[in-house]
């Protein structure tokens, strides 16, 4: 996309961004209400973010900040209260939980995505299996997914993710409920997919070592109402390893912004 | 640094890790399953068997009114040959066939517009459920009044006996569908139509098989007592000749029948019905730990 493309989203992004580039996601000003009137909870208040073509945004924040309720409005599964959000390009969401449907096989997931996302019945069953391919489990193509381990379950959802033709990739904790090892060799898989592919994510989690390993940048959120609290650019050369000094010094910086964050909540009460 | 100079080693690590993570299923042989499945309900028919033989040796009752098991067996083995049997039981087949394959469409009708259109829950649900707990035999003296003593008085008490438990299936299950898989079929795509054929009526099939087991021992209860009631010349059936035979006092042909009603029922509960459940629950995932 260039910058000479006649545009229908509203102009300010493009000052707001410098380079001629669209923002994939722009979510400006973005109020999120939850509960009837009277004893409403604001979830989001004020929320700015944009995300660019092809960058890797980790949201990281504590308890009640409204990271769930921002990555399901940009999905479109719920609407905002007040301001605008342009999303360009087809999005796929992935949960904690991988969510496959426990009548198909992992072919068949992939496959019934396929279906839903237009592609002609003759190509699905050689697409569903490059798909697995391209997450390493070609050969787990007939399992169901009771047979299959929760790294590999979360795998099949990324592949399914992929069905989708998304070019944007939502992950709301992905990978929250896998032990380290497996969440450490799936920040190698999504890292190297992304850097072939170079799709977009936005990534929430609540593991700021997880933001950092896999980020370009790291929004860190307020608790009740989100807001965005700081913006922090993570310039370390890709691939990534855990134990870096310099991903370890951010780290630090990061976790101890959430603390402080956390501590202003208990003295409210 | 493993990734950054060679990415198979990353690969290999991956690959072990599925291959350690996956579950190993100990493996039995067919003969030894089969028998861990049968031996059980063996023993359950001997003490039966055996008490029965008890009453009759004790002499509560006269040989006349209560034969023992030994007579019932001979008499049994002879009906078998007969094709009398052989038709009374075509009969009997036949009509609940037609019975419950009517009350499967009529069921799986009801109970889609009930999911589909809120307002005809709010209308007719409870009713449904009340029509299950009214017993069969108490619809016959309608359905023979509306119907005369024909097929279609029988038909009319099967459907209305097996029909609600085919809607209640359906509709449980699309209840208990968990949230997140509708919401994984929403983001896929899946909406309307799409949504109840791709995510919502697979994910109620357990269920819906359980409702369709229910309403199969409805259906063959109402048909025998039907049978009792609707008796057709010229058409011989199991609840007739259950009739005919308390009528001559004729215990051990009476006592034969009975047992071959049973074995119908028991047969195609556990062979038609169980094994589907049990052939989705393996599917699903739902036996791990229990076979």
């Amino acid at each position: 996309m260039s910058a000479t493309l006649p545009v229908s989203a509203p102009a300010p992004f493009e000052v707001l961004t410098g380079g001629g580039q669209q923002p994939a996601i722009s979510v400006r000003d973005v109020h999120k209400v939850y509960g009837p009137r009277g004893s409403h909870v604001l979830a989001l208040s004020d929320i700015s973010l944009e995300v660019q073509p092809g960058e890797f945004v980790c949201l990281v924040g504590a308890s009640g900040c409204g990271k769930t309720t921002l990555l399901n409005l940009v999905a479109g599964l719920d609407k905002p209260d007040a301001g605008e959000m342009v999303v360009r390009g087809r999005r796929a969401l992935l949960f904690q939980e991988a969510a496959l449907f426990p009548w198909l096989t992992a072919a068949g997931n992939v496959e019934l995505a396929l279906r839903l996302a237009g592609v002609p019945r003759h190509e699905r069953h050689d697409e569903a299996r490059r798909l697995l391919g391209l997450v390493r489990l070609e050969g787990f193509a007939d399992k169901r997914p009771h047979e299959l381990s929760g790294g590999m379950r979360q795998r099949v959802a990324l592949a399914r993710a992929f069905a989708q033709k998304a070019d944007i990739l939502l992950m709301d904790e992905p990978f929250g409920s896998l032990d380290a090892m497996t969440r450490d060799l799936l920040h190698d898989e999504l890292e190297r997919l992304w850097a072939d592919a170079r799709f977009t994510v936005l990534f929430v989690t609540h593991d700021v070592r997880e933001a950092v390993r896999l980020g370009d940048r790291v929004v860190v959120l307020t608790s009740r109402p989100g807001r965005v609290a700081e913006e922090i650019p993570v310039d370390l050369p890709r691939p990534r390893e855990p134990g870096d000094a310099a991903g370890a010094a951010l780290v630090a910086r990061i976790t101890t912004r959430l603390r402080e964050e956390v501590r202003r909540h208990a003295t409210r009460h | 640094m493993r990734r950054a100079t060679d990415p198979q080693v990353g690969d290999l690590e991956l690959a072990g890790l599925d291959a350690l993570e996956l579950p190993i299923a100990p493996r039995q042989s067919v003969a030894w399953r089969i028998w861990r499945a049968t031996w059980p309900q063996l023993a359950a028919a001997a003490v039966v068997i055996g008490i029965w033989q008890l009453v009759v040796l004790s002499g509560v009752k006269q040989p006349w009114q209560l034969p023992g098991p030994l007579v019932v067996g001979e008499r049994l083995l002879s009906d078998l040959g007969d094709s009398r049997l052989l038709m009374a039981i075509g009969t009997t087949l036949r009509r609940i066939a037609v019975g419950f394959g009517l009350a499967l469409l009529i069921g799986s009708a009801i109970g889609i517009a009930i999911v589909r259109w809120q307002f005809l829950r709010t209308a007719i649900a409870s009713l449904i459920t009340g029509l299950q707990t009214m017993p069969s035999i108490a619809w016959f003296p309608l359905a023979i009044l509306l119907f005369g003593l024909s097929e279609q008085a029988m038909l009319f008490v099967v459907v209305l006996g097996a029909a609600p438990s085919v809607a209640n299936g359906l509709i449980a299950g699309v209840d208990h569908v968990p949230r997140l898989l509708l919401r994984a079929g929403r983001v896929l795509g899946a909406r309307g139509f799409e949504a109840y054929r791709l995510v919502i009526l697979p994910a109620a099939l357990p269920s819906f098989i359980g409702g369709m087991k229910q309403a199969w021992a409805f259906a063959w209860r109402s048909l025998l007592a039907g049978e009792l009631l609707v008796i057709i010349a010229q058409q011989p059936a199991l609840g007739v000749r259950l009739q005919l035979s308390r009528e001559f006092a004729d215990a051990a042909g009476l006592l034969s029948t009975m047992i071959v009603i049973l074995v119908i029922g028991i047969v195609v509960d556990a062979l038609l019905f169980g094994r589907l459940d049990t052939a989705i629950r393996r599917r699903w995932g739902l036996l791990e730990g229990r076979e």
